[in-house]
């Protein structure tokens, strides 16, 4: 039933035949589906679809919470994510995630950049100042902190936590970007920067995003999928998926007959 | 609307102003009775213990009956006694706490640890007292100060034990997911985010265990027991203020009665700054 005409050249993860568990609830129906690589791909659907357990699964976050499982096949750089011996947290390093509530670490603005970075690198400290700068001007935020780095992460706005949050896991210079969300907690104008700064990443990496809001979708993927209760029901080129979608079910839902 | 429901919406609205008010009153009257004690116990604790302070008090050693004399080997023994306890119960506590939140939220051994925990935390503290004479004092067939530690160091533990672990709890676990979104490993995370983000929570419980073994009197009396002289030697019997403070206050000599008044005075505001530094590093936070 999956409509998945859309073929991808290169694609960056390529999910087949996935299955994923809470407990013994089924909540991803074979899943079916290639994210193309430095574009911008979102997932949208009614709550409960599944759109948020996809991306976690991505950077394998599921893990943490013993009750939930996934089967099936997660191809990332020619190997099977969820079979892959490979340390998790070198998993993580490539794909990064930023959640749907700004998470800022208890801890000044530069640490909070500086913290993934000093997982994996060893910078000198002008080094560092550097990478912190460039995350921070990446996430357009530079400006607005550039003069209180030492300031605790949480003395800062929502929508400027958020792009702290965005700072933090571009700083560790992931390959693959993954939003759950990220606007939803926020105000119409740090909403647009954000969107701004998704249109923005893309040159450099593979975003998925996760939205509630359509016109999101709309405004700032290139690709869209949409899920309902567990299933992948339409893969496309956003454009196609907005405009003449080939399921009933896609339409009724981008048209706001259901959802 | 009619008069009819509008009358009866009043009546209902008046009734339920009524209940406030009596609510309210009966609140305030509860809080000024607790007040009250609190306060009384303070001033007398002031006007009893403040003629008692001199400079002789933390100077000189507690003397014989009718001798003058002071608290400064039961200062210095409470003191160590107290210091070394924190010290050891303290990275104890914190790690149970740790496993507790963080590794084995669900596991058999943590809900056993936890009801251990709980029973250890409403222990009598003379239980605890005689449970240390019992393996260290009639083993070694010495009194010491560092029994009084061991003592005093199984009282501080159950309590970091339990507010570390809901301190933790209280952590977000977005804030966990974040930081492991980034690669961190496990350590990395509990040390440089959870630990940090419940920091003045585990802090403030430290500092109330040690508000609460200032003043244990019944762990010490078969452990530390007591001394006459200045000792900083931990293997020998120790003075600390709360068995001083027994000892003088059962006395019938009047310069003993006011040593105990003086040492009354220095345990309560020990306790009274600790618990208001606790506070004040809360204030802020979470």
């Amino acid at each position: 039933m999956v409509a998945n005409p859309t073929k991808i050249e290169n694609p960056k993860i390529s999910v087949k035949n996935l299955d994923f568990y809470y407990g013994k609830f089924k909540a991803l129906k074979n899943i079916n589906l290639e994210i193309p690589e430095k574009k911008v791909t979102a997932f949208i659907g009614p709550s409960g679809c599944g759109k948020s357990t996809l991306l976690r699964i991505f950077n394998r976050m599921y893990e943490l919470y013993p009750e939930q499982r996934a089967e099936g096949e997660i191809m990332f750089e020619g190997e099977n994510l969820l079979t892959s011996k490979k340390d998790v947290a070198l998993i993580r390093s490539k794909v990064g995630m930023v959640f749907q509530k700004p998470t800022p670490f208890p801890m000044s603005i530069y640490d909070n950049i500086s913290f993934g970075v000093k997982l994996f690198e060893s910078l000198s400290s002008s080094d560092m100042d550097e990478r912190v700068e460039w995350a921070l001007r990446k996430a357009a935020l530079w400006g607005e902190v550039k003069d209180k780095l030492n300031q605790n992460g949480a003395s800062l706005s929502g929508g400027q936590q958020q792009r702290l949050c965005i700072a933090r896991g571009v700083a560790i210079k992931p390959e693959v970007l993954l939003l759950d969300e990220p606007c939803s907690a926020l105000d119409p104008i740090s909403t647009a920067k954000i969107e701004e700064l998704i249109t923005e990443l893309k040159n450099d990496y593979t975003v998925v995003i996760v939205t509630h809001n359509m016109q999101q979708a709309a405004r700032c993927s290139d690709y869209t999928a949409y899920m309902y209760l567990g299933d992948l029901v339409e893969f496309g080129v956003t454009e196609d998926l907005f405009f003449k979608p080939t399921q009933k079910a896609t339409e009724d839902y981008i048209t706001g007959r259901f959802g | 609307m009619s008069a009819v429901m509008q009358n009866a919406r009043l009546a209902k609205f008046a009734r339920r102003k009524l209940t406030n008010t009596v609510a309210l009153v009966l609140s305030l009257a509860a809080m000024s009775f607790g007040l009250f004690w609190l306060f009384w116990i303070l001033f007398e604790t002031i006007r009893l213990g403040i003629g008692g302070i001199a400079v002789a008090t933390f100077t000189q050693m507690t003397p014989a009956p009718n001798e003058i004399g002071g608290l400064a080997n039961a200062i210095y023994g409470s003191f160590l006694i107290v210091t070394m306890a924190t010290f050891v119960g303290t990275p104890i506590g914190i790690m149970a706490g740790i496993y507790l939140a963080e590794y084995d939220p669900q596991g058999w051994l943590a809900s056993l640890t936890r009801f251990v925990n709980d029973i250890l935390l409403s222990a009598p503290s003379i239980v605890i007292g005689l449970f240390v004479y019992a393996v260290v004092v009639s083993q070694f067939k010495s009194y010491s100060g560092w029994a009084g530690v061991m003592a005093l160091a199984l009282i501080v533990i159950p309590v970091v034990i339990r507010t570390t672990e809901n301190m933790l709890q209280l952590v977000p676990s977005a804030l966990r997911e974040a930081a492991y979104a980034l690669g961190a490993p496990k350590w990395k995370v509990i040390t440089a985010i959870t630990l940090r983000a419940a920091r003045a929570g585990v802090v403030t419980g430290v500092l109330l265990a040690v508000a609460r073994i200032a003043g244990e009197t019944a762990p010490l009396l078969f452990t530390a027991l007591n001394n006459q002289f200045w000792n900083s030697d931990m293997s020998q019997p120790m003075a600390s203020l709360p068995v001083t403070i027994f000892k003088f206050a059962m006395s019938p000599y009047e310069n003993w009665q006011q040593l105990a008044w003086a040492g009354v005075f220095l345990i309560t505001m020990a306790v009274l700054g600790l618990n208001i530094l606790a506070r004040i590093l809360t204030r802020n936070k979470i």
